[in-house]
């Protein structure tokens, strides 16, 4: 289902040094041509549609569509994503629709701790930074 | 027609990329959750002024095998002991594994998901009632006691769409973002010049611009998944991109650490997961969750039949399991299908409304089941949602809804990978315990060797998808594992505070070796009409073609329902020698077209590597995942044992041997 792009809507990140899809695909897919200031993905064949471009572009430009090898033509799945959660709109190849909404996050952005202070010396056991314990097996063979 | 030729992508190669060279203490080699592990702890342990970088691929927010979120944590040990997680994972993995691994990762994962719901991640949890919560409702956390929702006994359920970019955050804040260099892709470990058997750096180019990059370093922790697109794909157009795993894994960690000497292990265990035809949805919440049953083409529910009871007999005592393995499950459904009694259905339908049917039974009103219904239903499409919205969107392209129809399921093409239900991998040390086995002999025979998770060439490191005999540690034990690392990272330093990395090629050379394919392909695109039709060399899409080929034909792929020999098997060997002869002939006219010829050469190695397993082990060790006609049986007698293969730097040759796998959890009772 690989995505593709709006051009009524990309703005090529208004040409910043890297554009929101360019920046998060895991797999360098999507691209910008320059001289048109769009972004498009670059190889269709390889996209896992993780969707990773359309939850992050600014302009509401990226979409997907079913791959073609498999999937009949009319369906769409599109996700609205804040900071805490998530509402997909899925509609059908009927027309008919479904639309679900889940929290993707119950802290700010920004505010998970990262125990910078935590400090940790004896480097000869096997106990990580925020353990206080560890076990040994019991029921040897 | 396009005269003249030119490069496919946006950003062109030149043939002589700007040389950056680093020179680092500790350098970490990947970007997902095993990395992130690494990244959040080691700052912990380290001296102020230990020089620590990590190089991703991608993005650390979205890469990885959890870039898209995941539905569920699959491993959290909670109120189980240790020894039955040790038990279930040898059990699963027709008993040859590394039980002191499996231990040590059993003893440390849940720490790593009480962080992830400290920093954000909404885990499930049960109300008093016994029913479930999304994870932003208010309830207590894990620590406090909180009943998280279990699906089988080692499953917890999330709200996981967000669920690497909530690790990656303090991963990247621990480290600080200026040590974190993305779109950087690391193709090749260096060893040292005057130390045998020693890791002393890393080479591999910016997919952004020009530049190659040289790293030095004491120590390296290597983490970049399994292989994908390995195997010819079920779908081979547009649907290529649905792989079940991360289609970015192109086997970079076993071929760098095999490369220079690393010990693999178990490298002719794959996965070929059965799951939801096409989209390659999920299936486990749906067996476990929603206790969805698997129907034959006659309508008939086959997993409980006699028939299907004696055939596991054939695998004790594996196949006795209340949980049968992964891998008979897979020989089940192939035996249905191979009879003709295909499709294979998941019935969700019949799931679903038994539900409905349960609460109308305990005398709930139309309202109550409607109410319900909503709730199960947005259970039932968050779990592809969440991870796997492909299938969603098959679903909505079909008019499908679970709850009037089932849905077909299929064993997938195969994938080797060391962290989900398979095994391939890196020989590492376990744990500096006495309950670890004291062995003699080479370090591919030893159980440890001073340093958790160390591979067997000096201060080189791996974790997740990486280490290998000790699957089933998924997303939360990859972290652990990373975590690991990171400690004895910092212990290796410290004892070998003495040791100045040097290279043995000038950086020049490296460069050159790096971009060889860029100038490849500016010597000779003149040659033709078409940049990709040339006498001169070859172009990375075609090369996998032809790698996926062969496997699918030769290495027991879909093609022959996994079926291979030893006759089969070396056709595919010569394949691969000339495959990989030809690599040296691929040619990328822009940065991403060189990313592919490098993934691509990891690719070969990394199949190399399997075949070369399958076909040294001469029994069929996971029927239904792949078969030997020639040896057709488990055979426990001769085989229960590790396949650990070396390849020799100095050399160039590869040796396979036998080595005995250690029971250390009791084995009476197996389960």
């Amino acid at each position: 289902m690989p995505s593709y792009v709006d051009p009524e809507k990309c703005d090529g990140c208004k040409g910043g040094d890297k554009t929101a899809c360019m920046y998060i695909c895991p797999n360098d897919l999507m691209v910008l041509n320059v001289e048109e200031m769009k972004a498009y993905n670059q190889e269709p064949d390889a996209c896992w549609e993780c969707y990773s471009c359309v939850k992050i572009c600014p302009q509401g430009a990226i979409m997907v569509r079913g791959y073609n090898d498999f999937v009949p033509m009319g369906g769409q799945v599109h996700p609205m994503r804040s900071s805490d959660s998530i509402m997909w709109t899925v509609k059908f190849r009927n027309g008919n629709m479904k639309r679900f909404k889940f929290p993707v996050r119950t802290t700010a952005e920004g505010a998970a701790n990262a125990y910078l202070d935590l400090t940790c010396a004896n480097l000869d056991d096997e106990l990580l930074s925020t353990e206080k314990e560890l076990p040994n097996p019991t029921k040897l063979a | 027609m396009a005269l003249p030729n030119k490069p496919l992508g946006e950003l062109a190669a030149v043939v002589d990329p700007e040389i950056v060279e680093h020179d680092v203490d500790v350098l970490i080699v990947g970007g997902g959750m095993a990395a992130c592990g690494t990244a959040f702890e080691i700052k912990k342990w380290c001296p102020a002024d230990m020089k620590i970088t990590l190089v991703d691929k991608a993005s650390m927010e979205r890469s990885g095998a959890v870039a898209q979120g995941l539905s569920a944590i699959n491993t959290y040990i909670g109120e189980n002991p240790i020894e039955n997680y040790v038990k279930m994972v040898r059990n699963d993995l027709m008993g040859v594994v590394r039980e002191d691994l499996i231990y040590d990762l059993g003893r440390h994962v849940d720490d790593s998901v009480h962080l992830f719901e400290e920093w954000g991640l909404p885990v499930w949890k049960k109300d008093a009632d016994g029913e479930n919560l999304d994870g932003s409702k208010p309830a207590k956390t894990l620590p406090e006691g909180g009943q998280p929702v279990r699906t089988g006994k080692w499953q917890i359920m999330i709200n996981g769409e967000s669920y690497k970019c909530i690790v990656a955050e303090p991963a990247k804040t621990a480290l600080g973002e200026e040590n974190c260099l993305e779109r950087v892709f690391i193709v090749k470990l260096l060893l040292d010049k005057n130390k045998a058997n020693t890791i002393a750096g890393a080479v591999g180019f910016s997919t952004r611009e020009n530049k190659v990059h040289i790293f030095k370093c004491k120590t390296m922790m290597v983490a970049c998944g399994g292989a994908v697109n390995i195997f010819r794909p079920r779908s081979t157009g547009e649907g290529k991109g649905r792989a079940w795993y991360p289609v970015w894994n192109a086997g970079s960690t076993y071929t760098m650490c095999a490369q220079v000497g690393a010990t693999l292990t178990m490298m002719e265990n794959r996965f070929t997961p059965a799951r939801f035809k096409d989209g390659y949805g999920p299936v486990g919440a749906w067996f476990l969750l929603f206790k969805a049953k698997v129907q034959n083409g006659l309508g008939e529910f086959y997993a409980n039949t006699d028939a299907v009871k004696d055939e596991l007999g054939k695998f004790m005592p594996y196949g006795a399991s209340a949980v049968t393995p992964t891998c008979l499950r897979n020989h089940l459904m192939i035996n249905e299908l191979k009879e003709g009694r295909g499709p294979i259905y998941m019935a969700t339908d019949v799931a679903l409304n038994a539900f409905l049917d349960d609460r109308r039974a305990a005398g709930k009103d139309e309202k109550d089941v409607k109410k319900f219904w909503k709730h199960l239903e947005s259970e039932a499409w968050e779990d592809f949602l969440d991870m796997s919205v492909g299938q969603a969107g098959l679903w909505a392209g079909m008019n499908i809804e679970p709850e009037k129809v089932g849905s077909e399921i299929m064993p997938t093409e195969p994938y080797m990978l060391g962290s989900h239900s398979g095994c391939c991998g890196i020989w590492v040390s376990g744990p500096d315990e006495d309950w670890v086995p004291t062995v003699d002999g080479t370090r591919s025979h030893q159980y440890k060797w001073g340093y958790n998770r160390m591979t067997t060439v000096d201060g080189l490191f791996t974790a997740g998808d990486g280490v290998g005999a000790s699957g089933h540690k998924f997303s939360s034990g990859s972290h652990a594992e990373g975590r690991i690392c990171a400690k004895m990272m910092v212990k290796y330093c410290r004892d070998n505070a003495d040791f100045t990395p040097e290279l043995s090629q000038t950086a020049q050379e490296l460069a050159d070796e790096i971009y060889a394919p860029v100038k490849l392909y500016h010597e000779h695109v003149g040659a033709s009409t078409d940049q990709d039709v040339n006498p001169n060399y070859c172009k990375p899409a075609g090369l996998m073609m032809r790698l996926m080929k062969a496997t699918d034909e030769y290495g027991g792929g879909v093609a022959t329902y996994y079926m291979t020999s030893g006759k089969l098997l070396n056709i595919c060997l010569d394949l691969l020698r000339m495959l990989r002869e030809d690599a040296e002939k691929m040619a990328a006219g822009d940065l991403h077209e060189l990313m592919r010829a490098w993934e691509n050469y990891h690719r070969i190695w990394t199949v190399e590597s399997h075949i070369r397993h399958i076909e040294f082990r001469q029994e069929s060790r996971y029927p239904g995942f792949y078969y030997r006609s020639d040896f057709p049986t488990v055979d426990d007698e001769n085989w229960k044992a590790f396949v650990n293969s070396t390849f020799d730097p100095a050399t160039k040759e590869w040796k396979c041997e036998k080595v005995p796998c250690i029971n250390i959890i009791e084995t009476d009772p197996w389960i």
